[in-house]
């Protein structure tokens, strides 16, 4: 349903986006995970054709984003992460225009527009002015609109930021919906949890790039379990290798000259053990220490947010 | 024509237009100025006249400051209806949702202008009235008027199509004004400058009496809006720039082939900037 191959986006100097590539089926809830500055709405705006890309290039449904944008709007409903409205229309009028603006005859315009309303639970403002609504409301109204011409793509940028937490679950039953029935969803956050229950799939990127990809189970425990620990050797690697292997908390044992790495599952207190275990058992380590790897760093990032979600 | 009453913009644009007070208070506040002026020139005329008495040349007078005063708004209310025409949705930030509709760059264009230019009609529309005093007095022919009304919206539709190009191009709407009340300071001050020195510098030629046509002073007078209103509210100024300028070209075909130009390139550069080029991938 969505291709993404090479995606670049270069501001000056600086790359908001490195060579993305990501591939998501149809149907599929997609969240889209990353601290702030990393590029969700870089990637969003490409796919919603409002920027151009440096490199690469995108599909929806078969549709190149740089060389047919406009059946491409035609495909997506998007909803960007600020946002303004028309404050001197109704509500009702703010989805006129919008149904007007994808060729919806009148007629059928008059029907959809209660049906959204219904959807978004604002029936009950629907005569109201637009600008007297509440965030949460705008944020709904917005989502409806999206909705108006059937489009096959949702690309939803944080659209739950800025809510409270009654707004927020207001918002996710109403995404619920719409999984069911059966859009594609692409939508994005800067913290994990409060996308976890409501996605198939989850892709963590961080400085423009994808580090991560799979279901939210799977992302959960790679971004959790794992320390990268370097350790560097005098000589009699093969001992060491050896030692390692035996901990039951150690995979994956790299070697490279006289430098070992592995992943590394224990606690902090484990971890203490096996070093004291390693020095008395006489093997010549020079240094001992747990990489700087960026999913931790990304994994603190986006998780920050647990206690409000 | 039906894609004009069907545009979603533009009837969007109008909903939001006449439901602001504004716009009221706008069209008040124009005709209220307007009869004032003229009802305060008649009450000055007649004072002055023992007779009590207004001659058809005082109604040429009239008439012709009546129609510089609809020159003058025009071109002082069309770059402030205009130059904010996109760029105030992209600070309002309902800009991005309206390109993500399958809405043509053209029709989105073509709304904003068509709904200032609808409602600036509007205005000229109100003030005619007042202006059919004028014939009470006589000296003025309708067929004048009609000239002078079709030339006051070529003005307009160049000067807001300036203001939408701008209003495209720049991000802010403040310089997006500036930079259209600039234009239209270029077209009226300027070019008036310019035709002064041009039309001197022909002059001192050998002779010092014009006899060689004066291209440049023949353009600048040309595409001067002033210019042009004079020439057509008096004859006799035509006459009197044909010889000056040396060159016999209809003031009125120039100013409408240049004007049309500005119109049409402003408006290309509108629809073809309004959206980012997807294709130009290097
Ligand atoms: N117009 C721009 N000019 C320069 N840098 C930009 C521009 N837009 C975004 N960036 C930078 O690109 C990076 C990615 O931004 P963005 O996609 O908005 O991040 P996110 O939505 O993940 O918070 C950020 O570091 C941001 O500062
Ligand atoms: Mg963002």
């Amino acid at each position: 349903m969505i291709e993404i191959k090479g995606l670049t986006k270069k501001y000056g100097s600086f790359y908001a986006l490195q060579g993305l590539n990501l591939s998501i089926g149809e149907g599929t809830v997609f969240g889209f995970v990353g601290a702030n500055g990393a590029g969700k709405s870089t990637t969003f705006s490409i796919l919603s054709t409002l920027l151009q890309p440096t490199a690469g290039d995108a599909w929806i449904n078969g549709k190149s984003v740089t060389k047919n944008p406009e059946d491409i709007r035609k495909l997506i409903g998007y909803m960007p992460d600020f946002f303004g409205v028309y404050d001197q229309l109704k509500a009702d009028e703010y989805l006129d225009f919008f149904g007007s603006s994808y060729g919806i005859p009148a007629a059928e315009r008059a029907k959809l527009i209660p049906q959204l309303l219904e959807l978004v639970n604002l029936t009950h403002k629907r005569y109201e002015y637009v600008d007297v609504l509440s965030r949460g409301m705008k944020q709904r109204l917005c989502l409806a609109r999206t909705l108006i011409h059937d489009p096959k793509v949702l690309i939803l940028d944080e659209p739950a930021s800025g809510l409270d937490p009654r707004a927020r679950i207001e918002m996710r039953d109403i995404l619920k919906q719409l999984k069911s029935m059966g859009k594609t969803i692409l939508i994005s956050s800067h913290i994990l949890p409060e996308l976890a229950e409501m996605c198939d799939e989850i892709g963590v990127i961080d400085s423009g790039k994808l580090i991560a990809h799979g279901s939210v189970s799977a992302i959960q425990t790679q971004l959790q379990g794992e320390k990268v620990i370097t350790v560097k050797l005098r000589e009699t690697v093969d001992k060491a290798v050896k030692f390692f292997e035996e901990d039951p908390f150690v995979t994956g044992i790299e070697v490279n000259e006289q430098q070992l790495t592995f992943q590394y599952r224990g606690s902090d207190e484990e971890q203490m053990a096996l070093l004291k275990k390693a020095v008395l058992a006489n093997i010549p380590i020079t240094s001992f220490a747990e990489e700087e790897k960026d999913l931790e760093d990304v994994f603190m990032a986006i998780t920050k947010g647990v206690d409000e979600a | 024509m039906k894609s004009m009453f069907t545009n979603p913009v533009l009837i969007k644009e109008f909903k939001l237009r006449f439901r602001a007070f504004k716009s009221f208070s706008g069209i008040m506040f124009y005709l209220l100025a307007l009869s004032i002026f003229v009802f305060g020139f008649i009450f000055v005329l007649m004072d002055f006249n023992i007779s009590g008495f207004i001659s058809s040349e005082e109604s040429v007078m009239l008439f012709s400051l009546l129609t510089y005063v609809q020159l003058a708004l025009i071109l002082f209310i069309t770059p402030g209806m205009t130059a904010g025409s996109i760029s105030s949705e992209r600070e309002k930030q309902t800009l991005n949702i309206l390109l993500t509709t399958a809405q043509s760059s053209f029709q989105i264009i073509f709304g904003k202008m068509s709904s200032s230019i609808v409602f600036l009609m509007l205005l000229l529309i109100a003030g005619l009235p007042i202006y059919s005093l004028v014939f009470l007095f006589g000296g003025v022919s309708p067929s004048q008027l009609i000239v002078i009304f079709a030339f006051l919206i070529v003005t307009m539709l160049a000067v807001g199509s300036i203001g939408v190009m701008f209003s495209t191009l720049l991000r802010k709407t403040i310089i997006s004004m500036i930079a259209t009340y600039g234009s239209m300071l270029v077209l009226t001050g300027v070019t008036a400058f310019f035709f002064l020195i041009s039309m001197e510098m022909n002059r001192s030629g050998m002779t010092g009496v014009t006899s060689s046509p004066s291209i440049f002073a023949h353009f600048w007078g040309t595409i001067n809006p002033i210019a042009l209103m004079m020439t057509l509210i008096d004859p006799l100024m035509l006459d009197s720039f044909y010889e000056v300028t040396n060159i016999h070209f209809p003031i009125w075909a120039g100013y409408l082939i240049f004007y049309s130009l500005v119109t049409i390139v402003c408006l290309l550069i509108a629809v073809k900037r309004l959206r980012v080029n997807m294709k130009k991938v290097k």
